[in-house]
């Protein structure tokens, strides 16, 4: 008997018992939809994870001044400004495999734009700040270096605050004020899109490191040229850990702490973060993925329990066979046929309803639609494999059974 | 013409049953043969061997003593698939409950020895239309089990029988289910294959049924009774005498 043939035989069987396989088959079919919508689920939010964090930048570490001890009572990071312009030139040209060092001192303002104003975050810095993120200009241009030095009263601006303040107008030339003094935008960022925290990345305004000390955040970061957080991105993952270190000593030296003392910055390895959000994403996207797994399972083993029923139903039919000169085989493998045939037909609806699921989730939980192929192929196989492997045993009571008293079974 | 090889040859042929109440023998060293072109009627009450007999020469069952050969072949030296072969392409079965799949047509369960025989399709239809006009159901090949009565159910199961040609044909109370007539029918049915060449064993324990045979074998507890040839009882004839208007005698078939 051709495998075609064999096929029909089964199909043919299956539809004698509509309701009972369509039963049978609904196990299935949940459980390969809930697979396929898990993983899709899974990767999804794993995908969400990785593209915040390539929206970060590599290798990075962030060094937050502070957490200085004033009369016992520890203030913590940020507290006070220890960190300087000085420090972060140090760091780049001290420190192995830093390939960039950039001081950032961030605020919040108002901006005001004609009519409009919108408040948003002040980010004080210079071009190694666009290199250590990854963060290429749109539109216009990025700060000179003339401009840095001279503290001009220019600024880049993120695509958010170039919608909300700008509106339709081309934001580029364009005079704007922040407490007063009047900015040029010179260039717009490119789209970057949420944080890992579901901040606006977008939502920012960038003015070079010494216009900002001086003409937004105050006196107290223009008197000393200090900063509050310097970002280090280093040439690779293996290269931060130790120069984390490097970076300590060498900040300790620079500000003369004693062995007793504690340090006045804290460093923090962002990529170390990073990984640590990708792999709770995994292991989400693994148990999510158990748990479609087991309710496949649990289809299984109602295709196991379907075909011990048919086969005890359908014992006479087994002698008469064996009977006519089918041998042991003949009979397992049409018992095997037929359980891999429902279990395929469910997989199959469970795929198209997995997809519509996952597309539909996707869709509504604004993710990435991540239905592979891979997923698909593999639920297929699956689901053959569930009937041929929750099929066999059903099978083998059929092909060992003896004719003589199965022809006798009513 | 020399002697052709018997269809079925046994000699000291035995199965014993070792059940938890002991050893049962259900048959004894019985030596017997059966020559190509014999119609033969095995008799015995039950409980006495001859469903046994029926399983080992059916190649259902294996022998605990003793040798059985069919076309032969010994069958004690065959593994399962050499067993499955020999039921496929030499025996042909008819059971008293017929045994159709209910799902597929008669064509279709006709065609089913011929599956296991990796024939093709187009071969097994061919040969399952001419089986059916054999038995005289041509017309009705594209019916279900369900849509024919007992005697054409039972027609069915006897194309199925023959349609891989085997050398002998073993039925099992054939008659068992059907009336009286039908029966007649289906035993007239056997003899003129029987007259077409085709060897047959009916194993009943109807007298009714093995007067229509040539040759009786007895069984009791066991053992080979007795083996005897008479003259067989015509049942077309029998037939023709009750569609007679005439005041017939009550007991069919004496016609001879």
């Amino acid at each position: 008997m051709s495998l075609l043939e064999a096929v029909r035989s089964a199909l043919s069987a299956i539809g004698a018992n509509a309701l009972r396989s369509a039963l049978t088959m609904l196990g299935i079919i949940i459980g390969v939809a809930a697979v396929i919508a898990m993983v899709a689920i899974g990767s999804g939010a794993r995908e969400r994870v990785t593209s915040q964090i390539k929206s970060l930048g590599a290798n990075l570490a962030i060094i937050q001044s502070g957490n200085v001890t004033q009369g016992g009572v520890r203030l913590g990071a940020g507290a006070s400004s220890t960190l300087t312009d000085e420090d972060s030139r140090a760091i780049l040209k001290e420190v192995e495999d830093v390939v960039a060092a950039a001081p950032v001192i961030v605020t919040r303002a108002q901006a005001i734009f004609a009519g409009s104003n919108w408040s948003t975050q002040i980010t004080a810095t210079d071009l190694d700040f666009f290199t250590a993120r990854e963060w290429s200009i749109g539109e216009g241009r990025l700060f000179e270096p003339e401009e840095l030095r001279r503290g001009e009263i220019v600024a880049v601006i993120g695509q958010t605050v170039a919608r909300n303040l700008f509106g339709d107008t081309d934001p580029i030339d364009q005079q704007f004020r922040i407490r007063n003094v009047p900015f040029k935008v010179i260039g717009v960022m490119a789209p970057k899109g949420q944080s890992a925290l579901g901040q606006d990345q977008d939502d920012v305004i960038f003015v070079p490191l010494d216009t900002g000390r001086r003409r937004i955040v105050g006196r107290n970061y223009a008197r000393d040229a200090s900063v509050q957080t310097i970002m280090v991105k280093f040439a690779s993952e293996e290269a931060i850990n130790p120069g984390i270190e490097q970076i300590r000593a060498l900040l300790r030296q620079r500000h003369r702490l004693g062995d007793e003392q504690d340090d006045d910055f804290a460093v923090r390895n962002l990529t170390e973060i990073a990984n640590t959000a990708t792999q709770a994403a995994t292991t989400l996207s693994w148990l999510l993925a158990a748990v479609a797994g087991v309710s496949l399972l649990v289809g299984g083993i109602g295709i196991m329990n379907i075909m011990l029923v048919s086969v005890t139903e359908r014992t006479r039919e087994i002698g008469l066979r064996l009977a006519v000169g089918a041998r042991q085989r003949d009979i397992l493998a049409q018992f095997l046929i037929e359980a891999t045939t429902l279990a395929t037909i469910g997989g199959a609806v469970g795929i198209a309803l997995g997809v519509a699921a996952a597309l539909s989730i996707a869709s509504i939980a604004g993710w990435p639609s991540v239905v592979s192929v891979d997923t698909i192929l593999i639920a297929v196989g699956v689901s053959g494999m569930i009937g041929v492997f929750f099929g066999f045993y059903p099978a083998r009571q059929a092909a060992r059974l003896d004719p003589i008293e199965a022809l006798r079974r009513e | 013409m020399e002697a052709a090889i018997p269809v079925i040859e046994t000699r000291d042929l035995s199965r014993v049953y070792d059940l938890d109440s002991g050893r049962v023998t259900a048959l004894d060293r019985v030596s017997l043969a059966i020559e190509p072109g014999e119609l033969v009627a095995v008799m015995g009450p039950s409980g006495s061997g001859k469903s046994t007999f029926m399983n080992l020469i059916g190649c259902l069952d294996r022998p605990t003593g003793g040798h059985c050969r069919i076309d032969g072949v010994a069958v004690e030296t065959l593994d399962g698939d050499g067993l499955a072969a020999i039921r496929n392409r030499k025996l042909g079965f008819v059971f008293q409950q017929f045994n159709l799949l209910p799902r597929v047509d008669a064509c279709d369960n006709v065609a089913l020895p011929m599956v296991y025989a990796g024939i093709d399709g187009r071969t097994r239809r061919m040969r399952a239309l001419a089986a059916l006009a054999r038995v005289g159901l041509a017309e009705r090949a594209h019916h279900r089990p369900v849509q024919l009565s007992g005697g054409q159910q039972q027609r069915v199961a006897i194309a199925r029988a023959l349609v891989n040609a085997p050398r002998l044909l073993l039925a099992d109370e054939p008659t068992g289910a059907l009336d009286s007539r039908t029966a007649l029918e289906i035993l007239g049915l056997f003899q003129e294959l029987n007259r077409d060449g085709v060897t047959v064993v009916l194993v009943t324990h109807d007298a009714e049924v093995a007067r229509h045979a040539r040759r009786v074998i007895r069984f009791r507890d066991g053992r080979l009774l007795s083996d005897t040839r008479q003259e067989a009882a015509d049942a077309r004839a029998a037939l023709a005498a009750l569609d007679k208007p005439a005041p017939a005698p009550a007991t069919a078939g004496v016609a001879a």
